[in-house]
C-alpha cells in the first residue's frame, strides 16, 4: 500500500446556486474547496432563479476551477480524474458544470466520472470523519431532498424513506417567507428560533399510513400558514397584510407579537415549526435505525447544519447508544469537496463516463 | 495555426477545424438530440478526422450568441473548459455575423439573418459585403454590419430594411416560419438562402474566429461569456415592477 500513488480528483459542482470546484486527495483529504455563492443575487428574488443561476455559473466557472487548482498547488497534469455533478438539480445550471468538466477531461486526456449530487452530500461525512465506513443509515435533508438512505457500500444505496411533497428545506423557505424572514429560510429560522419557545404552538407531525419512514411537510406548512391567518383575523387584520413580505426585511423583529392574546411571537412560531420538522426527522430516522439494526447514523445536506436538528439527533442517538456523524456546516452546503470524495470512490471502483454525459435533472440515487 | 470552431446557438450542433485558413474538417448535426450529448463527441471526431491533437490547437472560435440560452452555455462552457485546459484564448464570434458570412460576397444586396427568439421576436442584424481595397479584383470583400444586433419583432427589422431600397437575402432558422410573412409584406426584393446555407455553419464561425485571433482580439477563456441580447425573465419582471 505504501508505494501506491496518491489519487487526485478535480471536482466540479454547479447543480443549484453555488459554483464550486475542489481538489481531493485519496477521496477524503481536501487540498482545496472553492465555493462561489450566488445567494445574495437570488435573495433579491426570494429564491433561486434558474436562468440567473446558469448565467452566473458560466461567468465564474473558470475562475473557480483555476483557484481550486492553484490553492491545491497542482496543475491538470497532476490530476487523475475529473468528477462532476450531473444530477439531480437545475438542468441549465448542471449543464454548465457538465460541459466544462467534459471539455477539461477531453483536452487534458483525463477520465471523466459523473457523480450523483446526493451521493456527494452523503460522502461529505467521509471527508469529515476519516474513520466512517459503510454500512450506516443516512438522513439526507436539503432544499430539494429529504431521503432516508441505507448506505450499504460506497456506491450502493437504498432509499427507504422520502418526502411525499415538500423537501424539509423547502418547508423552511416557505415558512420563513410567511413570517417575513425571507430567503434563505433554513439558517434564518434556525437563528430566530433560538430566542423562541418551541412548545408555544403545537403543529402537526405527519404520519403516512403504510410508509413508516416517509415524510410529509406540506401539511405542517399549511398548519403554520393557517395559524398565522387565524391570528391576523383575531386582530381584525385582513389577508396577507402582515408577516408576508416578498423579500428580506432587515428590520425583522423576532419579538413581534403574532397573537397578542397568548403572547405568541414570531420567534415562537419559528421555533415551534422547527421543532415539528426536527421531531419528524429524528423520530423516523431513529425508528428506521432500530428496525434495520443500524448502529451508525449520519446526516447530510444543507439542513444537516440546522442546530436544532443536530442537537435533537444527538440526544436521541445518545439515548439509543447510536453513533452520530455529521459534516461541518461548510461541507453540508453544496460544495465540490464532497463531489470529489464521491467521485474518488466511483473512480476506484471503475466508473467512467463518456463524452456524451448529459445533465439529468431528476437523476435517481443509485442509478447509473 | 489551428482553430476549433463550435456553434450550439440554435437547432444545429456544428463543429469545424480550420488550419491556416483552410477547412480541415466540418461536422453538422441537426437531429433531436441535445447539444450536451452531441457536442463533445463531435469535437472528438472532427479533431481525429483532421488529424489534430488538442494540444496543437491555437484558438477556440465560439459562436457567442445570440441564440438559445441553454445552447449558448453548452457551447461556451465547452469552449471555456478547452481554453482552460489547453491555455489558449477564445475568439468570440457573433452567431448573426457567422450566419451572414454563409452568404459571403453578395455585393449590392443586404444580408439579414433572422433567428427565432420566441416571444414573437427574432434575433437579427443586417450586413453588406463591400469590395476590399483592391476594388474587387481579387474577389475579397469586407463584411459590414449596417444594422446592429438586436432582439425585436420581425416587422421592426423589415421596416428598417425597406428604407435601404435594396434587395435583401434572408437566412437563419427564423426563415421557414416567417417566409410567407416576408414574401407577402416586404416592400423590396427579397430572396432566401438555400437549405445548405440557411443555418449556422461552424466553418463560418471558424473563418471569422481565425480573423479575430489574428487581429489580436481573442479573449481569455476565463473572460468569455455568451451574449444573450436579452435579460432573464425574472430580471425583466423585477425591473418592470420597480418602474411602477
Amino acid at each position: 500500500m505504501e508505494d501506491r500513488k496518491d489519487v487526485l480528483i478535480l471536482a466540479i459542482e454547479s447543480s443549484c446556486d453555488e459554483t464550486a470546484a475542489a481538489v481531493m486527495k485519496n477521496g477524503r483529504e481536501i487540498l482545496s474547496n472553492i465555493i462561489y455563492s450566488q445567494i445574495d443575487l437570488h435573495t433579491l428574488y426570494g429564491g433561486v432563479v434558474p436562468e440567473i443561476a446558469s448565467r452566473k455559473h458560466i461567468e465564474k466557472i473558470n475562475q473557480v476551477v483555476k483557484t481550486a487548482l492553484d490553492t491545491a498547488q497542482v496543475t491538470l497534469d497532476d490530476i487523475d480524474a475529473i468528477g462532476v455533478t450531473y444530477g439531480p438539480g437545475l438542468v441549465g445550471a448542471l449543464l454548465v458544470g457538465v460541459a466544462e468538466a467534459k471539455a477539461i477531461a477531453y483536452a487534458a486526456g483525463k477520465p471523466l466520472v459523473g457523480v450523483h449530487h446526493i451521493e456527494g452530500h452523503i460522502a461529505a461525512n467521509y471527508v469529515e470523519h476519516k474513520e466512517l465506513e459503510p454500512p450506516y443509515l443516512c438522513l439526507v435533508v436539503s432544499g430539494g431532498h429529504t431521503h432516508l438512505v441505507k448506505v450499504k457500500g460506497y456506491s450502493e444505496y437504498e432509499i427507504i424513506g422520502r418526502t411525499h411533497d415538500d423537501a424539509a428545506g423547502e418547508a423552511f423557505d416557505k415558512v420563513a417567507r410567511a413570517i417575513g424572514l425571507g430567503y434563505p429560510g433554513g439558517p434564518k429560522v434556525d437563528k430566530v428560533s433560538k430566542t423562541g419557545r418551541k412548545d408555544a404552538v403545537t403543529f402537526p407531525r405527519a404520519h403516512i399510513e403504510g410508509c413508516p419512514y416517509d415524510f410529509s411537510f406540506s401539511g405542517l406548512k399549511s398548519a403554520v400558514l393557517n395559524y398565522l391567518n387565524s391570528c391576523r383575523m383575531k386582530q381584525g387584520l385582513d389577508g396577507n397584510e402582515i408577516y408576508s413580505r416578498k423579500t428580506d426585511n432587515p428590520e425583522f423583529d423576532g419579538n413581534e407579537l403574532i397573537d397578542p392574546e397568548t403572547g405568541v411571537t414570531v420567534a415562537d412560531v419559528a421555533a415551534s415549526f422547527q421543532e415539528a420538522v426536527v421531531d419528524a426527522l429524528v423520530s423516523k430516522t431513529i425508528s428506521a435505525a432500530k428496525d434495520f439494526g443500524y448502529k451508525k447514523i449520519a446526516i447530510a445536506g444543507g439542513v444537516a447544519s440546522n442546530s436544532a436538528l443536530r442537537e435533537g439527533m444527538k440526544l436521541a442517538c445518545e439515548k439509543e447508544g447510536f453513533e452520530l456523524y455529521y459534516p461541518k456546516p461548510l461541507l453540508c452546503t453544496d460544495n465540490a469537496a464532497m463531489i470529489g470524495c464521491a467521485a474518488y470512490y466511483e473512480y476506484i471502483s471503475g466508473t467512467r463516463h463518456g463524452y456524451d454525459l448529459n445533465a439529468v435533472p431528476n437523476l435517481k440515487l443509485g442509478e447509473r | 495555426m489551428n482553430t476549433l470552431a463550435l456553434d450550439s446557438s440554435g437547432l444545429t450542433a456544428a463543429v469545424a477545424v480550420m488550419t491556416d485558413g483552410k477547412l480541415a474538417a466540418e461536422y453538422t448535426v441537426n437531429n433531436k438530440k441535445t447539444h450536451s450529448q452531441t457536442l463533445l463527441p463531435m469535437i472528438d471526431e472532427v479533431m481525429k478526422a483532421a488529424g489534430i491533437e488538442p494540444k496543437q490547437l491555437d484558438c477556440i472560435a465560439i459562436s457567442r450568441g445570440p441564440g438559445s440560452f441553454t445552447g449558448l452555455r453548452i457551447g461556451s462552457a465547452t469552449a471555456k473548459g478547452l481554453g482552460l485546459a489547453l491555455n489558449i484564448p477564445v475568439a468570440e464570434v457573433s452567431s448573426l455575423d457567422a450566419l451572414a458570412y454563409n452568404l459571403y460576397g453578395n455585393e449590392g444586396c443586404i444580408i439579414c439573418p433572422i433567428m427565432d427568439a420566441r416571444r414573437q421576436e427574432v434575433y437579427t442584424a443586417a450586413y453588406e459585403f463591400v469590395p476590399a481595397s483592391d476594388e474587387g479584383k481579387t474577389g475579397s470583400y469586407e463584411m459590414k454590419r449596417i444594422i446592429a444586433e438586436k432582439a425585436c419583432p420581425l416587422d421592426e427589422i423589415l421596416e428598417e430594411l425597406e428604407k435601404f431600397g435594396r434587395k435583401v437575402i434572408f437566412n437563419g432558422d427564423g426563415v421557414p416560419v416567417n417566409r410567407d410573412h416576408i414574401v407577402n409584406n416586404f416592400k423590396q426584393k427579397c430572396a432566401f438562402a438555400p437549405e445548405t446555407l440557411l443555418l449556422q455553419k461552424a466553418s463560418s464561425v471558424a473563418a471569422i474566429g481565425e480573423f479575430i485571433y489574428l487581429n489580436g482580439k481573442a479573449v481569455s477563456a476565463d473572460e468569455h461569456v455568451p451574449v444573450y441580447l436579452r435579460k432573464s425573465q425574472a430580471e425583466r419582471e423585477r425591473e418592470a415592477e420597480n418602474e411602477q
